[in-house]
């Protein structure tokens, strides 16, 4: 059992002993704490994860306590029966409200929360069925048997309960396939794609997960208090949750719990004795969380955890290599994997490709160079599906995927790796490498979060480990992949690709930037590949390089094809020497 | 609803509507030069009407002091800066900004805090403190983290508002308060009386926005904020500094928000903490121009001020429900009309 592991226990079992030896007031804290913990942990899956910020997480989770007021006030029913209402109550919401606003980019989302934050808030003080800015009272207790859980002290078993839950799942979530997957988003949505994922369906799940984590905290909120207003689901509060996530440290689930006890115990502390000293109409807390704020902004932004992170070093695992059990993505014998025909680009007046027509064949190695300018990335971006065609049609495997979507196209057994080295500098070399066989390994959203993936995920381990054998690069696993030099980080670009089983393997630039032994590497690995049956496209630059691998090179000019042939021939060839050096 | 009844409603929408202009103008500037939404603005905007009212009744305004101590830091920041670098660039500004500006404030504003000044004067004095304040307010929040994401810029935003509420709410209390306006009626249109202020909201409204329009078009400085806005890098290598830039429209903001914050002092009862909301309404009209397109930008902002009177008037308790929550079909419209963005911007 790691350190860390024991220490969370050791607190863990710390808080269940709380009522024992604890005040009322104090039990009241520790329970503030907790609700709010849970909520700042959901803004920690989406800040820190998948990079999203949102001011509207006090909506939901007030969502979830009015619905589940609202039912045990007006239905004869069993209060613990409202639990499920309120997780639907917020989740629903999240859902329809993420479908309509997670398509927004950065600060645009922002706003949205903002906006959807302020209107549920000013809904429910408008609406007559939740008591409008009086709220809701009366609202009857939960009870295990006889046993009436009302008051801070009855209450706080249950909340302790349910934060040890959220954050064990969230743990499990983000220790697992979707959780590697979903850490990649921050670094661009182009490393998920290409591996097949649907970004956008990965975005709103972590929101909707958030946001009933949000509305469990409101049904704590309820039971708790059995008195529910307006005013503690206000933007301010939403804000306040932020602020929470953001001093713990999202880039981490036990940041969210830091942050919250942090602001929790100096927001008591500074309106509980400075209030009195300076006069109720001071509010010490905002101007001192919001000095505080920018303090981090401008010198931790990482807030609390990276402090405590270097006593719990988390230790990174080995694997062993194994190969995968399903290829399912058979190269056709001697047939044509890509055909790329009349394929025409035009961003408004510029035609970036102009009628261009190529093939490339199963098992060999193709260049395509051409000047700078010549359209090449924009063919590169054609085929994998990031841009659409003006006109023209692109077949691969036979089929057409002119108007196919990126991950579609990478599902069907397509690899690429990119121009500028996209990888999450955070998780291992190991762990970068499985992102690429998240498709293979995906299984049900509850059985990751219940921890019942373990099967799935040791294969999907072993399967990178296997791929990372295959390039050379095994015994670096444990590495961050932050730490690998340039070289090693391209071929690490190969090996995720590798991982999701391509037919054929695109390679943007490979060698640029490359030392000259990591360059015979790469060369040498490419070979390799070709001698395993891999067809592989390559857009490069460095002549020396592509006279070692390619088995033919097709040139392009203004988005033109200008000639193709073997390397031999284009070396020749008067008109690429042109194109190139000029008319003399 | 019968005419007279309209008439009072579109009277009400252009009152509102012409401050929620000014309002996402400024923004929309301040977001194109420095990437910031800034925020704050609604604070700065009710620091003035209340810097007045504190004024008459004799005594220095708390912006005032908040001036001068943020002043203090802000010199402070500079000067370790120039001590790392082992250079006295930028020591004038420093100074002159930081140090004898908020001085000088502060000399105005107590000698006008007495009672036989003339309200012109006490007027100017109120505005001085709050203007001051924002190339300061630049300093000491943003600076250091001008070229993070504009994400990152966005939280400080709020956290900033957040201190200045607090700050606010210090200075001014949490009573409310009405400054005295123009009450005469100008002129009739058939029945429907027409209201000084109002006018006045609109005469002042137009000239700001033609003395933008000069500015951005016609001064040296307006084009170096407009190269700013386009390429900060580029800006500094033809000698423009972004800093100062962003200390210019920061500037500018302070000046509309505190006349927009006069104007609509006589029109509701402000509170310390009534700026953000008219701020966020001044912003959502940003938002509708995308915070790139000035007009836009104006007549978003004038469609959500004739919403919000009609609203108020048909179903007063779901008002800002209704503004707030027609601001997310906006924001889709908005973020379609974006090209596709292949790269997140993230936190940190």
């Amino acid at each position: 059992m790691s350190k860390g592991r024991i220490a969370a226990l050791l607190a863990l079992a710390a808080c269940a002993l709380a009522p024992a030896y604890l005040g009322g007031y104090s039990l009241s804290v520790l329970d503030n704490i907790m609700t709010s913990a849970i909520i700042a942990i959901g803004l920690v899956l989406l800040t820190g994860i998948i990079g999203m910020v949102s001011l509207g997480q006090a909506a939901f989770a007030g969502l979830g306590a009015y619905a589940s007021a609202y039912v045990a006030l007006n239905f004869n029913i069993n209060p613990w029966l409202t639990l499920p209402v309120a997780l639907l109550a917020a989740a629903v919401p999240a859902a329809l409200i993420g479908a309509l606003t997670l398509r927004m980019s950065g600060q645009f989302l922002v706003l949205a929360t903002l906006a959807w934050g302020i209107s549920i808030f000013y809904l429910a003080g408008a609406l007559p069925m939740f008591g409008g800015q009086n709220g809701l009272s009366g609202i009857p207790p939960l009870a295990v048997g006889p046993l009436v859980l009302a008051t801070d002290r009855g209450m706080y078993p249950i909340t302790l309960a349910g934060l040890a839950a959220v954050v064990w799942m969230s743990l499990n979530l983000l220790d697992s396939n979707f959780g590697r997957m979903i850490r990649t988003i921050r670094y661009g949505a182009a490393i998920g794609e290409s591996a097949g994922a649907n970004i956008f369906l990965l975005r709103l799940t972590v929101f909707t997960i958030a946001a009933t984590f949000a509305g469990f905290a409101g049904w704590l909120y309820t039971f708790t208090l059995q008195f529910l207003d307006p005013g503690a689901f206000s933007l301010d509060n939403g804000i306040q949750y932020l602020f929470m996530a953001v001093i713990g440290g999202v880039s981490n689930i036990w940041g969210g719990l830091i942050g919250a006890a942090a602001y929790s115990l100096a927001d008591r502390f500074l309106s509980g004795y400075l209030q009195q000293f300076f006069g109720q109409s001071f509010n010490v807390s905002a101007i001192f969380f919001g000095v505080v704020m920018l303090i981090l902004m401008q010198t931790a932004r990482g807030g609390l955890w990276p402090f405590i992170a270097n006593f719990v070093a988390p230790a990174r695992r080995e694997v062993a290599p194994l190969a995968p059990i399903e290829l399912p993505h058979a190269p056709p014998a001697g047939g044509r994997v890509l055909q790329v025909a009349n394929a025409v680009k035009k961003f408004q007046g510029l035609v970036a490709v102009n009628d261009l027509s190529f093939e490339v064949e199963a098992g060999e190695i193709l260049a395509l160079i051409g000047p700078n300018g010549a359209g090449k990335s924009t063919i590169f971006n054609l085929i994998t599906g990031l841009l659409k065609s003006t006109s023209g049609n692109i077949h691969f495997l036979g089929r057409d995927i002119t108007a196919q979507r990126s991950r579609e196209i990478a599902r069907m057994g397509l690899g690429r790796t990119f121009q500028h080295v996209r990888l999450v500098p955070t998780m291992t070399v190991l762990e970068n490498v499985a992102v690429g066989g998240y498709v293979r390994h995906r299984v049900p959203l509850w059985k990751t979060l219940l921890r019942l993936n373990r099967d799935g995920e040791r294969r999907a381990l072993t399967e990178a480990a296997y791929q990372l054998e295959r390039v050379g690069l095994l015994l670096r696993q444990a590495e961050l992949a932050a730490n690998l030099s340039l070289g090693e980080q391209r071929i690490l670009e190969i090996a995720r690709a590798l991982n999701g089983n391509p037919v054929l393997l695109l390679l943007d630039e490979p060698a640029a930037g490359l030392r000259f032994n990591e360059k015979q590497q790469l060369a040498g690995l490419l070979i390799a590949l070709r001698e395993e049956g891999m067809t592989v496209l390559l857009v490069e630059h460095d002549m020396a390089f592509i006279r070692q691998v390619a088995d033919r090179v097709v040139v392009v000019q203004y988005g033109e094809k200008l000639t193709q042939g073997s390397v031999a021939d284009i070396q020749r060839n008067q008109a690429v020497r042109e194109a190139y050096l000029g008319v003399d | 609803m019968n005419f007279l009844i309209f008439g009072f409603l579109i009277q009400n929408a252009l009152t509102t509507g012409a401050i929620y202009v000014l309002i996402s103008l400024t923004l929309v500037s301040v977001a194109t030069v420095t990437r910031i939404i800034y925020v704050p603005i609604g604070e700065i905007m009710v620091f003035a009407p209340f810097g007045l009212s504190v004024l008459m009744g004799g005594q220095v305004p708390g912006t005032v002091w908040l001036l001068m101590m943020l002043g203090g830091l802000a010199f402070l920041q500079d000067f370790w800066q120039m001590f790392q670098a082992r250079s006295r660039h930028g020591w004038r500004k420093a100074v002159l900004l930081y140090l004898v500006m908020p001085a000088l404030v502060a000399g105005f504003s107590w000698a006008s805090a007495k009672p036989n000044v003339p309200f012109a004067i006490q007027l100017l004095a109120a505005c001085a403190a709050p203007v001051a304040l924002n190339p300061v307010l630049f300093r000491v929040a943003f600076q250091p983290i001008a070229s993070a994401t504009r994400l990152v810029l966005l939280i400080a935003a709020i956290a900033l508002h957040f201190a200045l509420a607090g700050a606010g709410l210090y200075m001014f209390g949490p009573d409310g308060l009405r400054t005295p306006g123009l009450n005469g009626v100008a002129f009739r249109i058939g029945l429907i009386p027409i209201n000084d202020q109002f006018l006045l909201i609109l005469g002042a409204c137009l000239a700001l926005i033609t003395g933008m329009y000069l500015f951005f078009e016609y001064t040296m400085y307006g084009k170096a904020l407009r190269a700013t806005a386009i390429h900060r890098r580029g800006a500094r290598l033809v000698g423009i500094d972004p800093d100062s830039a962003s200390q210019v429209i920061f500037t500018i903001a302070g000046v509309v928000a505190v006349i927009s914050g006069l104007l609509i002092g006589p029109l509701t009862t402000l509170f310390y903490d009534s700026g953000f909301l008219l701020g966020l309404k001044g912003f959502a009209g940003a938002i509708l121009g995308g915070l790139a397109d000035y007009p836009m930008a104006a007549l978003g902002a004038l469609a959500l001020a004739g919403l919000e009177s009609f609203s108020a008037f048909y179903a007063s308790e779901y008002k800002d429900v209704i503004v707030f929550a027609l601001l997310i079909p906006i924001l889709l419209y908005r973020s379609w009309r974006q090209p596709a963005q292949l790269e997140e911007e993230h936190f940190e």
